[in-house]
């Protein structure tokens, strides 16, 4: 998830509050896609399929649309203003999923059961867990890997330092901008079908889950994919730590950390971006 | 200045008259709206300095949860009394980081007093001698030493909440006009040059960060006195998003602006939830789109015209 | 009695010499041009003097007091003043409110209440538009206006305070040819002007001018004195023409010379 905002803000210089709405559309997909699969008849292993499939549905046809329908008629204004717009975005995406989905809850249990319990000692845990925590891995190194080591990758590593300089030098940044939003958007979008199976999907899922991820990135670093991986890392610790010594502090310990970071080291552990402080 | 002040008294006066005339239930929605528009005035206050704050709603919360609990526990009742003490709590909790804010803009701005208002959230929320996530219910106030009757309720608060907003609108209008407002516009604009003609660019943001947080807590206080109740999420991140849609839509020209956005949004929200339940959030979010694209400067730019 | 003192000031970043041993006095009411080509140290002198930039070694004194120490506001408030080569101004607002914050802030604390907007705020900001010719513009916004405006719009703010010490950083940079004489023109009568209007102020012999130009057709017709910079020292310092002449300032400043 938080992958995806960074790299969002990383090309467009966005911070997508309507990044959790994606989220939130996601799982929504991915429960129904997973419904539609099992009353087609399918056997349940190809419910994985299901969820990889709503993500990329949701990436396909929402991220063109926002991108260039809304997004597109702002660039270039005050970077609070842009944040604002996705705001509004989110209060849209907020209702536009009540109204496809409804407010019921829905429960997307095929995939969790499939990978089974592990045994790690004493504790067993559920195999889904650990798949996803792969599938992070995974899509953090796939992504640091495109952007160095491809092609591609270096002229969206080029958009990312100057828009300006890239488009002289003949590259077609409005599609790197498509092209990173997209990608941007299939992050979140994964994110929330892969989590759906372990949660009830119901409305409200985008609005906490937002505040996280931009406080995993800020910890991270704006734009830095290893800032993401990272705050991700710490935001876990940080959590699992307060839950264990003073539970109270869980809920905010996120925060904490957040304003922590960002008194003492705005552009986060992993600077990419200068913080605007005087 | 005397002009300002004339026009804010005459202001309050019609509208204390009106009251009168004015059904229960939109009486109650001008005074959520007042007490509401006097937070927004808080972020459009700031937003003349060139920043936004995304995390209001801590000294919402903060100014709130300090009344309530001088009502409950201190057996502090009158009304204008808790209003103030709301505010003085409010910049209480913000005066620490006002020094530290006043150096952030843009995003960072944002990000931090968001991030603060999220801890305060958290720390309400696990604080069940504050009652935890459902928060409490506070007692009626009183009106300078006097007990408000049952049917008189309404009014009373309308008519506190009226007062305030007049008060404090025109004290901002005064702020606003006085040469540390416009210094605070120039530093909107470029405050590299305010620096080098001589003033104290991160004096005057850590000022309006105060005033500010005393505009979001005598709000809150009035909040919380108008609904009896008061919980964790007067401090999440999408009320203090509210407060910000508010201030967007009003622009940082006018203070009446603030407080006619402020009722736009309270008359949206109450009709919705009768009609609209699952689309006016949907209804706001493109509202603000238009209202971004088309008058960037807010409402009140219209008005400056 | 010197205006400003600069005694031996160095400063380096990371092996770069920006300035050494540099020393100038300036007295009351001159008019001082400097010169020399990029990087030769005009601007990291004009930025120790400002503020910007503390000296690794020397000192400054400004009407007696020691300004190596202090930060751009302080100064600013001791009575020096600089505009800027790419006029930094409040775009949105109206060039009469720039004035008028531009006294605000040279001035006591900030009021919290009374308004910024006062007849006397407004009398005092028109009659210094006026004597930059500006008088006109008083009305309009700021990012409505053309370049050259602008420029004379910077150098206006500059002056709200009487300052002793004007520092002017490529004030015909950008100007067109045809423009840029009748511009320094209107900006020394603007100065003159307002030196003249300083009745009764102690020790008014004027505003002194540090201009830090490239062209040297305006140096020649406006200043009284140069200070040619070449790798942060101190190359010539004199009357116009002398310095201009001088075998080093033509070889490493002016070209002419190889």
């Amino acid at each position: 998830m938080a992958l995806g905002l960074t790299l969002v803000f990383g090309v467009l210089k966005i911070l997508n509050i309507a990044h959790g709405s994606f989220y939130a559309v996601g799982a929504y997909a991915a429960a129904s896609f997973v419904g539609w699969f099992a009353a087609a008849g399918l056997p349940p292993w190809t419910s994985i399929v299901a969820l990889l499939l709503a993500s990329v549905a949701v990436a396909a046809l929402l991220a063109p649309l926002v991108e260039r329908g809304l997004l597109r008629v702002f660039y270039g204004r005050d970077e609070v203003l842009l944040v604002l717009v996705t705001y509004a975005l989110f209060l849209i995406l907020e209702d536009a999923t009540k109204l496809l989905w409804g407010a019921n809850p829905y429960f997307v249990s095929a995939p969790y059961a499939l990978f089974g319990n592990v045994q790690v000692g004493a504790q067993s845990y559920v195999g889904y867990d650990f798949a996803l925590i792969a599938v992070a891995v995974a899509c953090g190194l796939g992504v640091w890997w495109g952007l160095n080591r491809t092609r591609t990758g270096k002229v969206v590593l080029a958009v990312i330092h100057s828009a300006e300089i890239a488009s002289s030098m003949g590259v077609n940044v409005s599609r790197v901008y498509t092209f990173a939003f997209m990608f941007g958007i299939f992050l979140a979008a994964l994110g929330g079908a892969l989590t759906a199976p372990m949660i009830s999907v119901q409305p409200g899922l985008s609005v906490s889950v937002v505040i996280v991820s931009f406080a995993v990135v800020i910890i991270g670093g704006l734009g830095s994919i290893e800032g993401a991986a990272a705050g991700a890392l710490i935001v876990g610790l940080a959590r699992a730590l307060a839950v264990h010594t003073w539970p109270p502090a869980e809920l905010f310990s996120i925060y904490l950390a957040m304003a922590v970071v960002l008194v003492f080291r705005p552009e986060g552990l992993f600077q990419r971006v200068k913080a605007r402080r005087i | 200045m005397k002009r300002t002040v004339l026009s804010g008294l005459s202001l309050t006066a019609i509208f204390l008259i009106t009251g009168l005339l004015l059904p229960k239930w939109l009486q109650f929605l001008c005074t959520m709206a007042a007490a509401n528009g006097v937070v927004s005035l808080g972020i459009v206050l700031l937003m003349r300095g060139g920043v936004v704050s995304f995390g209001q709603g801590l000294v919402f919360a903060g100014g709130g949860y300090a009344a309530a609990l001088l009502s409950n526990k201190l057996g502090v009742t009158d009304a204008l009394l808790l209003t103030a003490a709301g505010g003085a709590a409010a910049v209480l909790m913000a005066a620490p980081f006002a020094a530290l804010l006043a150096r952030y803009r843009g995003i960072f701005f944002a990000m931090l007093t968001l991030a603060l208002s999220m801890v305060l959230y958290g720390v309400l929320v696990k604080t069940d001698a504050l009652g935890g996530s459902d928060g409490f219910n506070m007692h009626r106030p009183t009106l300078l030493g006097m007990r408000i009757a049952d049917a008189w309720s309404g009014y009373a608060l309308y008519a506190i909440a009226v007062c305030v907003c007049g008060l404090l609108g025109t004290a901002a209008r005064v702020y606003f006009d006085s040469a540390r407002g416009l210094v605070s516009l120039a530093v909107r604009e470029n405050e590299l040059r305010v620096e080098y003609l001589g003033a104290s660019v991160a004096r005057v943001m850590a000022a309006n960060f105060i005033l500010a947080a005393f505009l979001g807590g005598a709000g809150g206080a009035l909040a919380i006195m108008a609904l009896g109740h008061i919980e964790p999420n007067f401090s999440y991140w999408t009320t203090s998003g509210e407060f910000v849609f508010v201030a967007i839509l009003a622009g940082h020209y006018s203070v009446l602006a603030a407080f006619a956005a402020s009722f736009l949004l309270e008359l949206v929200r109450s009709f919705s939830s009768s009609y609209f339940p699952n689309t006016w959030q949907m209804a706001l979010g493109i509202f603000l789109l238009v209202v971004i694209r088309f008058f960037p400067r807010g409402l009140g730019s219209l008005l400056k015209k | 009695m010197n205006v400003l003192k600069a005694t031996r000031l160095n400063k380096h970043f990371d092996g770069v010499v920006a300035a050494e041993a540099v020393s100038i006095d300036i007295a009351a009411g001159e008019r001082v041009g400097l010169i020399g080509s990029n990087g030769a140290g005009k601007t990291t002198f004009v930025n120790m003097i400002t503020g910007y930039l503390k000296p690794d070694a020397g000192a400054i004194e400004f009407d007696g007091t020691d300004i190596a120490a202090l930060g751009p506001r302080e100064i600013m408030r001791l009575g020096v003043a600089r505009s800027f080569q790419v006029p930094q101004l409040c775009a949105e607002m109206r060039v009469i409110d720039n004035m008028i914050v531009a006294a605000a802030c040279g001035g006591e604390a900030l009021s919290f209440w009374r308004p910024a907007q006062t007849d006397g705020a407004r009398a005092r900001a028109v009659q210094l538009l006026e004597r930059f010719a500006l008088a006109g513009h008083a009305g309009r916004r700021v990012a409505e206006l053309p370049g050259g405006v602008r420029k004379l719009l910077d150098i206006a703010m500059a002056l709200t305070r009487r300052p002793r010490l004007l520092l002017l950083d490529e004030p015909t940079s950008g100007v067109s040819v045809e423009e840029k004489f009748p511009m320094m023109d209107t900006v020394m009568a603007g100065i003159e002007g307002e030196a003249a209007g300083e009745a009764g102020e102690a020790g008014s012999a004027g505003t002194a001018v540090l201009f830090v130009e490239h062209d040297m057709e305006i140096v020649m017709r406006y200043a009284s004195r140069v200070v040619a910079f070449y790798s942060g020292r101190i190359l010539a310092d004199g009357a116009p023409a002398a310095v201009l002449a001088d075998a080093d300032v033509r070889r490493h400043v002016t070209g002419g010379l190889k």
